[in-house]
């Protein structure tokens, strides 16, 4: 779990089972786990009226697992820009008493907490829980590219190719850790570049 | 001066009877000037010279938040109550000159929601008049049901049905009309905020479902504006000021306090805001406390008390003030 430096770092949570009518959850890689955890808390028939959408990422593990809490609807997605439209329709959808819980990679969290926003539901009332790599979402705040995956600080844009330092400043709005230009002053300086997010 | 509470000159320019318990009075600065702006679901304390004794009551400004030429309030007249919406009824006549509170808002809409959900309950239909103003003046998504007794005491369910017609729902007790609440609570679209004002009663029903029906509670408001308990008289002993002074069988914790030459600060009178919290340095006896600021933990600690609505009973009681 992150720790917390400034005050717009997102902190997460653990999932707990919350009284409600319909359950999404949105989870990718070991995401997967916070979910099977939290079932072990969840009054029983909670999962018939749950949907589950899942990332499985390369390794296609935790599948199986998911299954086996046989929830009402079950949806594997390759990516999380695949899965947007469909999110999209459920929430557009969706009535107040539907609740959400987002596990998995910060980028995933923040990026499905953005689509939710929109949708009018609060954050502090949305369950996360961060599990496996910490991977973040970056936007370079000179050209404004989102850089994803970004694991080392310093790192590089993948638009301007600015080498940047990956700041604690979050935004919820774009989902992204902002990267500030560690050089500007003279770009031959090259701080060694270490895997800090792993 | 109080802490939020500063204070505004104002004279009534108006007193009307909307019906057989609530009387709608106008107010407009003395110096002619606009008032201050307000935001829908805003109060206002207003100060009562009774005899030798000020009585303050907050009440919810129910004009458009668009229109501050003047404030106009609506009080339902209790004839069982302490007495200050009787001195209200009784003896505020057009002319008269006033002290109120500048507004605040305990009871704000949520800009961020998609629709407002209102539920009203008899005189808590006030801060809704102002809510449904502002929203209307926006082009706002709202839903308004509005329980009371009897038609005749519905009061302004004439005014909202002539100014937003479908978007207001009546029931009335004497007709045996019910909210279907649960089927309100669970079609409404995502991201509907619940905004409650009536009776305790009805606002713990609506919470209470809400809740069950998986609402988070970021998303439900609720106002209730309580009214200082009676009780057995007490003595307190106010450590900073070092005075000792009696609280009447009617008097508030807070009044006794005021009344005593101390001026504490506070908002909403009604153990809600958070404001007139105190510490306690030292006590033999027991709490009645009826606020819901303080969390479990402190009302058995014997820490605090919020004493716009809160009592004691028992041989000593110390507190900072």
């Amino acid at each position: 779990m992150a720790a917390k430096t400034i005050i717009s770092r997102p902190i997460y949570g653990t999932l707990s089972p919350q009284p409600g009518k319909h359950h999404l959850f949105i989870a990718d890689a070991e995401g997967a786990l916070a979910i099977v955890d939290m079932a072990k808390m969840a009054p029983p028939g909670f999962f018939d009226g749950a949907e589950i959408v899942f990332i499985p990422g390369p390794d296609s593990k935790h599948i199986g697992a998911l299954e086996g809490l046989r929830p009402a609807q079950f949806h594997l997605a390759p990516s999380f820009a695949s899965l947007l439209p469909r999110l999209k329709q459920t929430l557009a959808n969706a009535h107040m008493g539907l609740r959400l819980y987002l596990a998995g990679t910060e980028g995933l969290i923040g990026q499905a907490m953005q689509v939710a926003l929109e949708a009018g539901i609060d954050h502090t009332s949305m369950q996360t829980e961060h599990r496996g790599s910490l991977a973040r979402r970056m936007q370079c705040v000179h050209c404004k590219g989102i850089t994803e995956n970004v694991t080392t600080q310093p790192a590089t844009c993948s638009h301007c190719g600015l080498l940047l330092l990956v700041r604690d400043h979050y935004s919820r709005r774009l989902a992204a850790f902002q990267g500030v230009c560690i050089n500007a002053e003279d770009r031959s300086e090259n701080p060694p570049m270490e895997e800090t997010f792993p | 001066m109080s802490t939020g509470t500063t204070k505004l000159d104002v004279v009534v320019s108006d007193v009307v009877p909307v019906n057989e318990l609530v009387t709608r009075f106008h107010f407009r600065r003395r110096d002619g000037q606009m008032l201050p702006t307000f935001s829908g679901g805003a109060h206002v304390v207003v100060e009562m010279r009774d005899g030798d004794r000020t009585r303050l009551n907050p009440y919810s400004l129910m004009g458009s938040p668009l229109d501050t030429r003047e404030y106009t309030i609506s009080v339902r007249r209790d004839d069982v109550g302490r007495g200050g919406s009787l001195f209200m009824h009784r003896s505020v006549k057009p002319g008269l000159e006033m002290v109120i509170s500048y507004p605040v808002n305990l009871f704000s809409l949520d800009l961020r929601a998609k629709k407002h959900l209102m539920l009203a309950g008899g005189i808590g239909i006030t801060p809704f008049m102002a809510q449904t103003a502002q929203l209307a003046g926006e082009g706002g998504n709202f839903e308004l049901h509005y329980t009371c007794r009897t038609a005749s005491l519905g009061t302004y369910a004439d005014v909202l049905r002539e100014r937003y017609d479908r978007r207001i729902r009546l029931y009335h007790d004497d007709r045996d009309e019910r909210i279907d609440l649960d089927r309100l609570l669970s079609t409404q679209p995502l991201g509907t905020h619940l905004y409650v004002c009536g009776p305790a009663g009805m606002i713990n029903w609506a919470r209470d479902r809400a809740a069950s029906l998986g609402w988070p509670s970021e998303a439900v408001h609720f106002e209730h504006f309580a009214a200082p308990q009676p009780g057995l008289p007490f003595d307190v002993t106010l450590a900073v000021s070092g005075k000792t002074i009696r609280v009447g069988e009617q008097q508030s914790l807070l009044e006794a306090i005021e009344a005593a030459g101390v001026d504490p600060p506070y908002l909403c009178r009604g153990g809600v805001c958070g404001q007139c919290e105190t510490n306690v340095i030292s006590y033999d006896g027991k709490f009645i406390h009826n606020d819901h600021w303080l969390s479990e933990e402190d009302h058995r600690s014997g820490c605090k008390i919020m004493p716009c609505v809160s009592r004691f009973e028992g041989r000593s009681l110390v507190l900072e003030r």
